[in-house]
């Protein structure tokens, strides 16, 4: 398979089996698009003129080197997944928060039940229930999550102090991270964050007015000054560790190019901009996809002109790795939620992941049982691209998986259904992430 | 060649053999939150 992006007037080929990626001119793309549609070369020389042997030749050599049409591994959908560990765990140990943002997918804190602080000892046992869990993996994870975290910052405290000693005692490490809207964060916060966290994710959408127009606190205060002041508190003090400013967009502000844009203006390097889901009245509805096409590529030629002009800034959905990145295992399993990767509830109950969280249906268990739930933890093993709806046909199955299985899931009421909106999108964001590694300043 | 430049030579089937340990970050884990993207993940092994 051969998917051809055309893209601020240049055109491009991914051969999707192998990874490989060509720049391709004018003509080429006319012979591709042929080829694509099923025509011989006969046929080819026959509606497009002798004139295409030139390309017909080249097409053929690359074809033969395995770095176009190239066939996929034998035997991939029979492929046996070694049994996956738990190696990740999202910590919501602040079912509860301090700003009252409007498209909130976990109901400001509430994640459909009550609002509650994680207690140390269920923190305690969650990682207890990680390192049991983990089998021979030496890399933990554990994410830090709300609701805000820093709410109940002495628990977040004592629960990587508590890591450092099992670290010593098992021989793992953990990488902690932790995700905060920094609405209130005194110096120590900040200090501890620095030293302690492998990535701090901010959440700030972007302009202040589009912001403040989502993201209030519970007294329905703006709050994206005092946020961004914050956000500079923790990231100037960062030095080379990672951290995000992530924000949300939703049908109301699906020019979130300048979003971005105003992120970065604002200091900050490192952004994620992401679309709203699961909140309906906000929620991007089919007919955006043309103006949110649009503006990825208008965000694309910005992206490079900034890097051009010596003031450049990390997209997270640029940042594609093309000539490694991860192996071929893992782009066929995805994130591994419900089987690598789970959430603990504040009162310790287990979730395939922090969206499914106070979901009855989704329940899997908890870290005081210490058991998981096979069937649910089954249900989310077999869902890859070779069971979901459309997957195995797509280009783009390599560096999205399927997607995400909560969008699925609140979209279709069925894991493996892909969210189609979003399916859309992130093939634009990654048509945008090809040009910008093929193409680079001939973007601007 | 004249028509088609190859800008990343690849072969993602190799990662097949020598992938596959786990070690890696949890995508969910990184910066979205919210969708599945794994062209911009790490491997791990080739970090070290």
């Amino acid at each position: 398979m051969v998917h051809l992006i055309e893209f601020c007037g240049k055109y491009a080929a991914l051969d999707v089996e192998s990874g490989s990626v060509h720049a391709i001119d004018r003509e080429a793309m006319r012979v591709l698009t042929f080829k694509n549609a099923g025509k011989t070369n006969k046929q080819i020389r026959n509606d497009l003129g002798e004139g295409v042997e030139e390309v017909l030749q080249e097409i053929e050599e690359l074809e033969q080197q395995g770095l176009l049409y190239s066939d996929p591994a034998e035997n991939l959908s029979e492929l046996k997944f070694n049994t996956p560990v738990i190696k990740a765990l999202c910590l919501l140990v602040a079912q509860d928060c301090n700003l009252r943002c409007s498209y909130c997918f976990a109901e400001t804190g509430e994640y459909h039940k009550n609002r509650a602080l994680m207690s140390f000892d269920i923190a305690k046992k969650s990682l207890d229930f990680l390192v049991k869990h983990s089998g021979n993996r030496k890399n933990l994870e554990v994410d830090f999550f709300g609701g805000e975290p820093l709410i109940n910052f002495d628990v977040v405290k004592k629960t990587v102090e508590y890591g450092r000693e099992l670290e010593k005692k098992h021989d793992k490490i953990f990488r902690f991270t932790l995700t905060t809207n920094a609405y209130q964060v005194t110096d120590e916060m900040a200090e501890f964050l620095n030293r302690e966290m492998k990535n701090v994710v901010i959440s700030i959408d972007g302009r202040k007015e589009v912001h403040d127009k989502m993201r209030r606190d519970a007294g329905n205060h703006d709050t994206y000054d005092r946020v961004v002041k914050n956000a500079h508190k923790i990231v100037d003090g960062r030095g080379d560790k990672e951290y995000y400013i992530r924000g949300t967009f939703t049908h109301e502000n699906l020019d979130f190019g300048g979003d971005v844009v105003a992120i970065a203006d604002e200091g900050f390097d490192q952004i994620s901009l992401e679309p709203v889901v699961t909140a309906k009245e906000y929620a991007i509805r089919e007919e955006d996809l043309p103006q949110l096409k649009h503006e990825y590529e208008m965000l694309a030629r910005h992206y490079v002109k900034r890097r051009k002009d010596g003031k450049g800034y990390n997209f997270f959905h640029f940042m594609i790795d093309l000539n490694s990145g991860p192996c071929l295992n893992k782009r066929l399993r995805g994130c591994g939620a419900g089987s690598e990767y789970l959430a603990v509830a504040a009162d310790g109950s287990l979730y395939p992941c922090h969206q499914f969280a106070g979901i009855d249906k989704f329940y899997m268990g908890s870290v005081e049982e210490g058991t998981v739930d096979a069937g649910i933890k089954q249900a989310f093993c077999d869902t890859h691209i070779f069971t979901k709806k459309g997957c195995e046909e797509c280009w783009a199955k390599y560096y999205c998986s399927g997607g995400c299985a909560a969008n699925a899931w609140f979209d279709s009421g069925d894991l493996k259904t892909p969210y189609r909106i979003g399916c859309e999108m992130e093939k634009k964001r990654l048509e945008a992430a090809i040009a910008i590694k093929t193409f680079s300043d001939e973007l601007v | 060649m004249k028509h088609i430049k190859t800008v990343t030579k690849n072969n993602l089937k190799d990662t097949l053999i020598s992938g596959g340990c786990g070690e890696c970050q949890t995508s969910c884990q990184s910066a979205c939150k919210t969708s599945c993207t794994l062209g911009n993940q790490k491997c791990e092994k080739k970090e070290k």
